[in-house]
């Protein structure tokens, strides 16, 4: 950044993320893969060839996958100068290399970049095996790319109903989806969930909420699916503060709850369980994502099944506020 | 790792559209054909393995934000399951080998459990 050049709010966000992405982005997923190399016994006038042909500066000189040292346009036109082209690469080659390796953070590069005015650098594995080479064109390339998904979310984050709340006035506003679910619908399993994730993030929930409610609302999905005579029905209701989830059927009812709630405990059939379904999990997974669950059975008539999940004031719907999910 | 070098390195088959391997890392991973404990067990961006080749998993990979699916023993998702696989944007992959040796695999590439 130039000094004496304005900088926005706009701007210093910006740069801020720049410098946020040379933190994550690792040298691997920036570099160039397919790496043009040369051996020690090239003749000088073929690297010019290959230079020319591939639109490189420069290129790692390596023996078996080892490498041996680095070659670049300044080499090549002191060997030029001198008119000495049949030489063999290895005596004008740079033996003194300087690599970065390939689980590094981008800002590793840069700093290298910066010390040793080099214009690449070869990327070594945890091996020391040469895995691709790095320029600050790569750099550049790598950081416009994260920028531009960073815009693509952005953009999502526009299209998000989230002022829906602060746009509304009473006193007390809600949202509520319904979804019908069809017993023995494997073919559908999940879709409700899906479907309450994706509204819950286009609400502006937070990314670890619309998870928790998803893996929830899939597992009582999945329960409807399994169990019921005649299926259910998931009401969601979105409130700026809390969501609340409902899957309620009119049977055949739980005998023993206490029982049902163990972890591992099952009354899937066979052929449901052999489907990966009706591990005995269900509940317990409930209970873990949810901040409340109350289940209420009458065997004969049914079960009503409710999860609430409290958003802290920072998740709250009605703030934008959007808060990114610590990445584990 | 990016998933481009673990379908280069265990030879597996894409079996839905999306192509961009190299900007995919998977974080970790996770085994199981019971889908709840993968519910429980798999973190966010992590890779699945697994026999199971029904339409579920694509609900559950597509839930849990993983970064890819893949099925083993040769298990062979029928076409609804991949169109929607596409639809969702979740990656599955294919190969003939076990779940056993899939895991092993990818531990010895540096995939681990963290």
């Amino acid at each position: 950044m130039r000094s004496g050049q304005r900088i926005t709010d706009e701007l210093a966000g910006y740069i801020t993320r720049v410098e946020e992405l040379a933190y994550e982005l690792r040298i691997s997923e920036v570099m160039t893969r397919d790496v043009k190399t040369v051996t020690p016994d090239m003749q000088m006038v073929q690297v010019l060839e290959l230079f020319r042909k591939a639109r490189i500066s420069g290129a790692p000189v390596v023996v078996e996958g080892r490498l041996v040292g680095i070659i670049s346009i300044e080499d090549l036109i002191r060997c030029l100068r001198g008119g000495d082209v049949a030489a063999p690469a290895s005596d004008y080659m740079s033996t003194q290399v300087i690599t970065v390796k390939a689980f590094h953070p981008v800002v590793e590069a840069l700093k290298l970049f910066a010390q040793t005015r080099v214009g690449r650098l070869p990327v070594v594995d945890e091996s020391g095996a040469l895995v691709g080479i790095i320029t600050k064109g790569d750099i550049t390339r790598g950081l416009l790319r994260a920028l531009q998904s960073d815009y693509q979310e952005e953009e999502v984050r526009r299209y998000r109903a989230s002022h829906l709340f602060e746009d509304i006035v009473s006193d007390r506003t809600s949202l509520i989806l319904r979804y019908t679910i069809k017993p023995r619908d494997f073919a559908h399993g999940g879709a409700a969930s899906s479907h309450i994730k994706r509204a819950l993030l286009r609400l502006g929930a937070n990314p670890q909420i619309a998870r928790r409610c998803g893996i929830a609302a899939y597992e009582a999905e999945m329960n409807l699916i399994i169990h019921t005579t005649n299926g259910g029905v998931i009401q969601v209701e979105i409130e700026p503060h809390l969501i609340t989830m409902r899957a309620v059927d009119d049977g055949p009812g739980i005998e023993d709850i206490e029982l049902a709630m163990r972890p591992g405990y099952s009354t899937a059939p066979e052929e449901i369980r052999e489907l990966g379904f009706g591990a005995g999990m269900g509940l317990t997974n409930i209970q873990r994502c949810v901040d409340q669950m109350v289940l209420e059975s009458t065997p004969g008539k049914g079960t009503r099944l409710e999860m609430k999940i409290f958003l802290q004031h920072e998740e709250a719907l009605k703030d934008c506020h959007y808060n990114q999910e610590k990445k584990t | 790792m990016t998933l481009q070098e673990i379908v280069d390195q265990l030879n597996l088959r894409p079996l839905t559209a999306r192509h961009d391997f190299d900007q995919v890392t998977p974080s970790s991973g996770y085994a199981s054909d019971l889908l709840s404990c993968v519910m429980a067990g798999a973190r966010r961006g992590g890779l699945w393995v697994t026999l199971q080749a029904h339409a579920n998993i694509v609900a559950v990979a597509a839930l849990l934000d993983l970064s890819a699916v893949i099925i083993t023993e040769g298990a062979m998702p029928d076409p609804e399951t991949i169109a929607k696989a596409n639809e969702e944007g979740v990656i599955l992959l294919s190969t003939d080998k076990s779940t056993f040796h899939i895991v092993g695999r990818l531990w010895e590439l540096g995939l681990k459990d963290h």
